[in-house]
């Protein structure tokens, strides 16, 4: 482990000044000379083809330069298979290239695009163009679609999907306790901030500069330099920063390939926005799930078996919400099984949304541990501490570092859980009935490989760079951090350069991976700039530390100094200056043994490690994330109105790197977790397939009133196996747990278990 | 958005005539509706009028007429205003509480009197160009009917139309007696009561209410009354705050005694138009003010109603929000 000084500080955000200010430039902010405004047509239909695009209307629109439909549009390279694509790092966000073909898959796909001089003029000539189809009955209703369901043998990673099918059901037959119930979500969208944007800019024909909204740069350099036949490094994706990605940004959807297809064929660089209506359409979901839990246990609450049936839909990519995986690492039993059934439904591809499977997986297997506790008559947290598991049931290695019981005793402790009624309908405040209720959180902690370029310049600034982003999350202001460690900088002196593919390589920010991946790289990355800096003293006659061990030199404020006499010092900037050096650089990798993360695929530009005493062999650990949930409730029962009044929410999440950036993401995670529970939900009308939700007026996520204060505590022990620094991932496991608390805490209120997200208003009379 | 004329209004008079003779015109106050609406591409007006600059926008007393000691409240004055006059804080807090019920304070801040009067349902297949609308489009037939009508209307509907009218200001005004009095051409002045202005669906849906082409809200009057003390705009909604309602209650009671004297009751979220709860207020008059006297009041009501596929608690949340609104104001709004 490191020693740290300036991590684990609440500093304040790198990039919090251009953000409040509106200095900081989205995607679409960019301003190119000669730009041309792109606008989609799309399906008005389900499933069907198109068989006729009359656009003689819209080409007379004021300034339309072009309308591209399947008829007239660009060939792009076909799909084929998606290792290839994966290879230079693309993810597509579903099967389905733009205008290629005039079949029509969804509503809301892309079936043409204006190109105009203007936004306004693209979007009324857009409204013009008149499509013909001939239709088929679209597939939208779940539940319709079950008998022609499939079992998977695989997800969408490749991973076997089926765990230890029907071996459960003989222990929960013959088991003294048991319960077994379906819980129901539904479908949601994203919907962050800032919807998606790109524009397109051609240098000739083989190279393009794209300024895109994304989770991974280096997925849609992936994207555009295969499907347009081009060299990796004539692609250069600029992304400085993110309104908020939570999933719908990691993948690449069509509107990438639209842009880029625009701008060549109108030879101008072209800016594309998608609407917020399309957000609900086009960019991916978290698909409805239908889970069974069956938990059978002895007279003392011991598990003897865990069963969760999933079943849910895909579309038009391998996705599906693995909503049983937290089923496969919480809780000792003796046996588990783990199930998916998954149909293929007519609306946009389902994609990995904010702790993609755990979200609805845990309120599934969360509601069920607090109806096992109930049938015992057991506290809750006490059923789970008695069923505590210090390996990974599944592969049976021990985690990495694991204090889920003191999540919960320092939960109980800060929550208040020993006032707790466990009757139910006992507790009233006024018109309000009060209710408790908690839940376990967990998420897997990935390491990926990571590259950083760390410069120091002889006037004393310092720079880090790397292709990864910051997508809202602190990226920014912890890789500052990082270095300022472990090269002995002041922070301030630091000035962090992401968001652009021509930088090294790193994962694209999903899965929780940045925070973990990026340090461990900028990490090596001032270990090796320093070292480099070092062995220019100890050689150099006009250094005071000419003829000194490394073992003698300790470093801090930048420069270096013998141990216990400081007045026998270099200056960093004084090195630079007598060797005639401008700048200093390296370029530092990460590599953890046997993980690979999410892009193993990706070479590293060194091999040199450091501080690397910790084992990330994910072949010898198990590396999750636990936490504890805890929420109070008050309902309203004449109205159905349910207030979340308190939320404590206590993270086993390694070191945490930024006290303040940490617990940003963890009371956003629940708040997220709060929308989820309360009220998010996209409908579709089962005849003509459309999203019934198609903007933040009709899409509900929480308003300030909704959010309680939210009491967020860390563990902050190290984890000693994931990264030198022993930080892990925190983006996603805040919303873990959180509608399983709250579900719980309406029963404990209102003695009425609602198994079927949101818990609005209705569900509740 | 299609392309449109912008023509803006220096006086009532100009901007009425202006609309008169544009049958594809509309005019633009705060724009909180319309501008979606053409963005959405719903509304095709081909000129606004820009009537921001009328000097329509006053909160004050009554001096003379049938309404004499209410109060008038201009057409064009922001609702943020309007919520905050101490007139209406004072003698109105039903329609302060439903006005800050609705929307956000930004939105508060540039809606405008009668434009809220004015705006428009909510309803998806209205807002959704490739949907069947006779509201939007006549004769395309109702995406709702059969549709996802959760946020529909369980009274007054018809096959042709099952919207609600989405506003929260406008269920205090029915509850209070307003009259919405507007200018048409010639300069000519007329008084809408009340319930007499939106509409219920009927075979024309495309009317929300019964102002004519060319009309403009110069105000809204409320007579003075004694509810005061004894009224309360309950909310019943998706979210805490910033959402439509499910359903929603503006109360008023007036107490001789131990009795009843007076009782308004008019409900959001359930029809075509703000409902009053006329068979509820029948029941209540000359009773005593007790919970069984609401709930009965509450069972009158609601029997009538005909929920949709998706709407069927908004009966039972009807019901009890009734009896809560009824019983917050005879606590003076206070739980």
């Amino acid at each position: 482990m490191i020693k740290t000084n300036v991590i684990g500080k609440p500093i304040d955000r790198k990039d919090g000044r251009a953000k409040v200010t509106g200095a900081a430039k989205y995607a679409a902010e960019f301003g190119v000379n000669n730009v041309a405004y792109a606008f989609p047509i799309r399906s008005t239909i389900g499933n069907g083809t198109i068989t006729k695009i009359d656009t003689s209307a819209a080409e007379k629109a004021g300034g339309v330069l072009t309308i591209i439909t399947p008829d007239n549009a660009m060939r792009l390279k076909t799909l084929g298979n998606p290792m290839e694509l994966m290879k230079v790092g693309g993810l597509l966000g579903e099967d389905i290239l733009p205008l290629q073909d005039s079949k029509v898959n969804y509503f809301g796909q892309y079936i043409g695009l204006v190109v105009a001089e203007t936004y306004e003029q693209a979007r009324t000539a857009a409204e013009m163009v008149e499509v013909t189809y001939a239709k088929l009955t679209p597939a939208i209703d779940l539940k319709t679609e079950i008998p022609k369901a499939e079992m998977p043998k695989t997800s969408g990673f490749g991973a076997p999907a089926q765990l230890n099918q029907g071996k459960t059901e003989s222990i929960i037959k013959s088991s003294p306790v048991k319960i077994e119930q379906t819980y129901t979500t539904r479908t949601e969208n994203h919907h962050p901030m800032e919807p998606h944007a790109t524009i397109a800019v051609w240098d000739g024909d083989d190279k393009i500069l794209l300024y895109d909204a994304t989770q991974g740069v280096k997925g849609v350099q992936g994207v555009v330099s295969y499907f347009f036949n081009l060299q990796p490094d004539n692609v250069r994706v600029m992304s400085p920063y993110v309104g908020g990605g939570f999933g719908c940004k990691g993948g690449q959807w069509g509107h990438i390939l639209l842009a880029a297809m625009a701008a060549k064929t109108v030879k101008r660089p072209v800016k594309l926005a998608i609407t917020r209506n399309m957000m609900s359409t086009n960019v991916g979901r978290r698909p409805e799930t239908i889970q069974t839990v069956a938990l059978a246990s002895d007279k003392n609450g011991k598990l003897k078996a865990m069963r969760h049936a999933n079943t849910s839909y895909k579309s038009f990519s391998n996705y599906y919400e693995e909503s049983g995986k937290q089923t496969k690492v919480l809780y000792a039993a003796d046996e588990r099984e783990v199930t998916y059934k998954i149909a293929k439904l007519n609306v946009g591809a389902p994609t990995f949304m904010r702790a993609p499977g755990e979200t609805p997986g845990t309120f599934a297997l969360e509601s069920a541990m607090d109806e096992l506790a109930v049938e015992l008559k057991i506290d809750p947290i006490k059923l789970r501490m008695i069923n505590h598991t210090a390996i990974d049931p599944e592969t049976k290695l021990p985690f990495s570092l694991e204090n889920i019981v003191e999540c919960y005793t320092i939960g109980a402790e800060k929550f208040g859980w020993a006032n707790r009624k466990s009757q139910p309908r006992t507790n009233r405040e006024g018109k309000y009935l009060v209710g408790h209720g908690m839940a376990t959180a967990t998420y897997p902690a990935i390491r990926s490989t990571a590259s950083v370029k760390v410069q120091i310049f002889a006037n004393g600034s310092v720079k880090v760079l790397s292709a990864t982003q910051d997508i809202g999350t602190g990226t920014y202001t912890i890789m500052a951090q990082t270095l300022a460690d472990a090269l002995g900088v002041p922070v301030e002196k630091i000035t962090v350069e992401i968001g652009d593919s021509s930088l090294p390589t790193a994962p694209v920010s999903g899965g929780s991976t940045t925070a973990v991946s990026v340090t461990t790289a900028v990490l090596v990355g001032g270990e090796m700039l320093k070292k480099d800096l070092m062995a220019l003293a100890l050689k150099d006659s006009k250094s005071k530390l000419n003829g000194r061990n490394e073992s003698e030199i300790e470093f801090a404020n930048a420069r270096f100094y013998v141990k216990g006499d400081t007045s026998k010092s270099d200056e960093y900037t004084d090195i630079l200056k007598r060797n005639g050096k401008e700048m200093m650089e390296v370029c530092a990798s990460s590599v953890p043994q046997n993980g690979g993360g999410l892009s193993g695929l990706f070479a590293p530009c060194s091999t040199e490690q450091f501080n690397s005493e910790e084992d990330a062999d994910a072949k010898k650990y198990s590396f999750h994330s636990f936490g504890a949930q805890f929420a109070e409730v008050m309902v309203d029962e004449d109205t159905g109105m349910i207030r979340v009044s308190r939320f404590t929410s206590v993270q086993d999440i390694g070191r945490v790197l930024n006290e303040k950036t940490a617990r940003s993401q963890i009371i956003g995670g629940v708040i997220y977790g709060l929308g989820q529970t309360l009220m998010e939900e996209t409908q579709y009308d089962k005849r003509w397939a459309n999203p019934i939700q198609r903007n933040l007026g009709d899409y509900h996520v929480p308003c300030n009133l909704d959010v309680p204060k939210i009491d967020v505590h860390f563990i902050g022990k190290p984890d000693p196996h994931i990264s030198p620094i022993g930080a892990r991932g925190i983006g996603e496991i805040g919303i873990t747990g959180v509608a399983a608390a709250v579900a719980n805490a309406v029963y404990n209120a209102t003695g009425k278990r609602i198994r079927d997200l949101p818990l609005t208003p209705d569900k509740l009379l | 958005m299609r392309p449109f004329k912008y023509t803006r209004a220096n006086d009532a008079g100009t901007a009425v005539q202006t609309a008169t003779a544009n049958a594809n015109a509309k005019f633009l106050a705060g724009g909180t509706n319309i501008i979606d609406l053409m963005k959405e591409d719903v509304e095709r007006p081909d000129e606004l009028i820009d009537v921001t600059r009328l000097n329509l926008t006053q909160v004050k007393t009554i001096d003379t007429g049938a309404n004499k000691g209410g109060v008038s409240i201009g057409g064009l004055g922001k609702n943020t205003d309007a919520a905050n006059h101490p007139l209406i804080r004072q003698n109105y807090p039903l329609l302060t509480q439903a006005i800050v019920a609705g929307a956000t304070e930004q939105i508060r801040n540039m809606a405008t009197n009668g434009g809220n009067m004015n705006q428009r349902t909510r309803c998806t297949y209205f807002y959704d160009t490739a949907m069947p609308c006779n509201k939007r489009e006549p004769g395309t037939g109702c995406g709702a009917l059969e549709g996802i009508n959760r946020n529909h209307a369980i009274f007054g509907w018809s096959k042709d139309c099952v919207a609600t009218y989405p506003g929260d200001m406008a269920i205090a005004l029915a509850a209070l007696d307003a009259v919405i009095k507007v200018q048409g051409k010639d300069g000519t002045e007329r008084s809408i009561p009340f319930t007499d202005y939106h509409r219920l669906p009927g075979d024309t849906p495309q009317k929300d209410n019964n102002l004519e082409h060319g009309e403009l809200i110069t105000s809204i009057e409320i007579p003075k009354n004694n509810f005061a003390g004894k009224s309360y705009y309950l909310k019943v909604r998706d979210r805490a705050s910033y959402a439509f309602a499910l359903v929603s209650v503006a109360a008023a009671l007036e107490m001789n005694g131990s009795k009843i004297s007076q009782v308004r009751i008019a409900m959001g979220g359930v029809s075509h138009k703000p409902w009053r709860a006329t068979e509820a207020e029948k029941m209540l008059v000359g009773k005593d003010a007790t919970e069984a006297n609401f709930k009965a009041a509450a069972d009158a009501e609601m029997k009538n109603a005909k929920p949709l596929e998706y709407n069927k608690f908004k009966v039972e949340l009807g019901r009890r929000a009734i009896v809560r609104g009824l019983m917050m104001a005879m606590n003076g709004g206070k739980a």
